[in-house]
């Protein structure tokens, strides 16, 4: 469609192009510049305000932060997927009650904001008698949302089957629930994972949440070693520093999603899904 | 019941500071989100690639990142100061709007190229083209995915609450300091973000039936 939306320009129109590019590149330039310059007029471009970076001390912190982000991620990962699957199924029941029962539990979680989740087990734990760490808080909080979430992009892919796959399991003699994990979810999951991965990515993102309840993770950090007087209170470098971290972890996932697309694609094993599997992989990999 | 009756004057301001940091939030990032997607599909190759880096940065970026270097470093830059509030807003804003804006170039793709191919017969102008013809109906098809994108921004409002903002993720704060109990009160928050979730579902599923385009 982007390309049909413009004529192929002339030279009248090139050169009107041209004079909006330069517009544009003078616009991109000055504000640029303008916030380079106020970097570099509040100080921040000083060595001092780098220097904190060449302590062995802050980089082995810096590394324990990210292991902590990671574990929490890898974590969350697991038990969402896991609940993701056993509720996409429950969803999927033949009895009315269990179907009931999950869809309810799927659509509660989802209408939580993530962070009422988290302060829901770490300050509520402590009310009921249950001493609640920080880790517990954000995993619970993550598996939870994001299961609810992924049982529904599970639901979306089983749902997009075609009927002979559940027709044949069943007249091989397979049980529902045998037909359910062995035959309908794995091959979902296949058709799913770019969307799957999406979703991962977003609970990458949200272990920042973590911040807010205290879990020393790499967002936690930065704002730690930001307020230490010793360094200089670098807080703009070390947002920046933590930034960058995040984004090239959020790629790698990103770039791990499209390539299995890719490959997908190649190999023709690619089902084609309906309308409405596409919106739901499309809502997943945009919130 | 008592939690949440013995403290009105808490939930109810808190969360109409919650639904004022919202409104504003959804129309700014959908104005802003519109504006990005325009330069993501502008003839000229600069805009477009202006557009995907900031959207790639930003959707790669967690929300509380965002607001930490908006609260925390932004001041130290002394470019022009804000209040707590507008900070919020600024946040939830550079976020949302380059999510809206792969939803609004995901429609324009669902556009018939004949609607353009038509317009541009006609001679207009490639404005013209997106403004009056395409984008009215790129709209109109992603209505179900933008409801969405709104739904998650009154979600994630509540993060505005770990950063001095008095909105309904803070009301937490304050019971605790009243002594009230903490579950009880956070289950009351929880149910006040479901049945907003659960409205603007309603809005999501009405403007569908009355929008929707038969293709």
């Amino acid at each position: 469609m982007s390309d049909v939306l413009f004529d192929l320009p002339g030279p009248k129109a090139r050169t009107r192009y041209r004079v909006l590019a330069a517009f544009g590149v003078l616009v991109v330039a000055a504000i640029i510049a303008y916030v380079v310059y106020r970097f570099a007029a509040s100080g921040q471009f000083t060595a001092r305000k780098w220097e904190w970076l060449q302590y062995v001390q802050v980089q082995t912190d810096l590394a324990n932060a990210l292991l902590a982000t990671l574990e929490a991620f890898a974590t969350g990962a697991v038990l969402a997927l896991v609940f993701g699957a056993v509720f996409a199924a429950g969803r999927l029941s033949e009895r009315a009650w269990l179907r009931g029962v999950s869809t309810g539990v799927v659509e509660l979680f989802r209408a939580i904001p993530l962070l009422i989740l988290m302060f829901l087990f770490f300050y509520g734990g402590p009310v009921l008698g249950f001493p609640m760490p920080p880790f517990l808080a954000v995993v619970l909080g993550l598996t939870l949302y994001n299961g609810s979430v992924l049982a529904e992009v599970f639901r979306a892919g089983i749902l997009a089957l075609p009927s002979g796959q559940q027709e044949a399991a069943y007249a091989l003699g397979m049980r529902k629930t045998q037909v359910m994990f062995f035959v309908l979810i794995p091959q979902a999951v296949r058709s799913m994972l770019p969307t799957i991965i999406s979703q991962l990515v977003v609970l990458l993102k949200d272990t920042a949440l973590g911040f807010l309840v205290i879990y020393p993770e790499l967002l936690y950090y930065a704002r730690y070693i930001g307020s230490q007087g010793l360094f200089g209170r670098p807080i703009v470098p070390s947002t920046i520093v933590v930034a960058a971290i995040y984004i090239t972890l959020c790629l790698l996932l990103t770039a791990l999603a499209n390539f299995v697309e890719r490959r997908q694609r190649r190999s023709g094993k690619r089902l084609e899904l309906g309308r409405r599997a596409e919106d739901v992989a499309l809502e997943a990999e945009l919130t | 019941m008592d939690v949440l009756l013995g403290n009105l004057d808490l939930f109810g301001p808190f969360f109409l500071t919650t639904i004022e940091l919202f409104l504003i939030s959804a129309v700014a990032s959908l104005v802003l989100g519109t504006f990005l997607a325009m330069l993501r599909v502008s003839p000229v190759p600069l805009f477009r690639a202006v557009g995907t880096v900031y959207v790639t940065l930003v959707r790669n970026t967690p929300l509380t990142l965002v607001f930490v270097f908006l609260v925390f470093a932004y001041p130290l830059l002394a470019i022009i100061q804000l209040g707590y509030f507008t900070a919020a807003v600024v946040s939830l804003t550079l976020y949302t709007s380059a999510f809206i804006c792969e939803v609004v170039r995901s429609g324009i793709n669902t556009v018939p190229t004949g609607q353009a191919e038509a317009a541009r017969a006609l001679g207009l102008s490639f404005s013209q083209v997106l403004g009056q013809i395409v984008l009215p109906q790129a709209v109109r098809s992603v209505v179900p995915p933008l409801m969405s994108m709104l739904i998650a921004l009154l979600k994630n409002t509540t993060i505005a609450a770990g950063f001095s903002v008095a909105e309904a993720g803070a009301i937490r704060q304050y019971l605790s300091d009243r002594g009230e109990n903490q579950l009880v009160g956070l289950l009351w928050v929880a149910l006040g973000f479901v049945i907003l979730v659960a409205l603007l579902s309603l809005l999501q599923r009405t403007l569908e039936k009355r929008w929707s385009v038969a293709r």
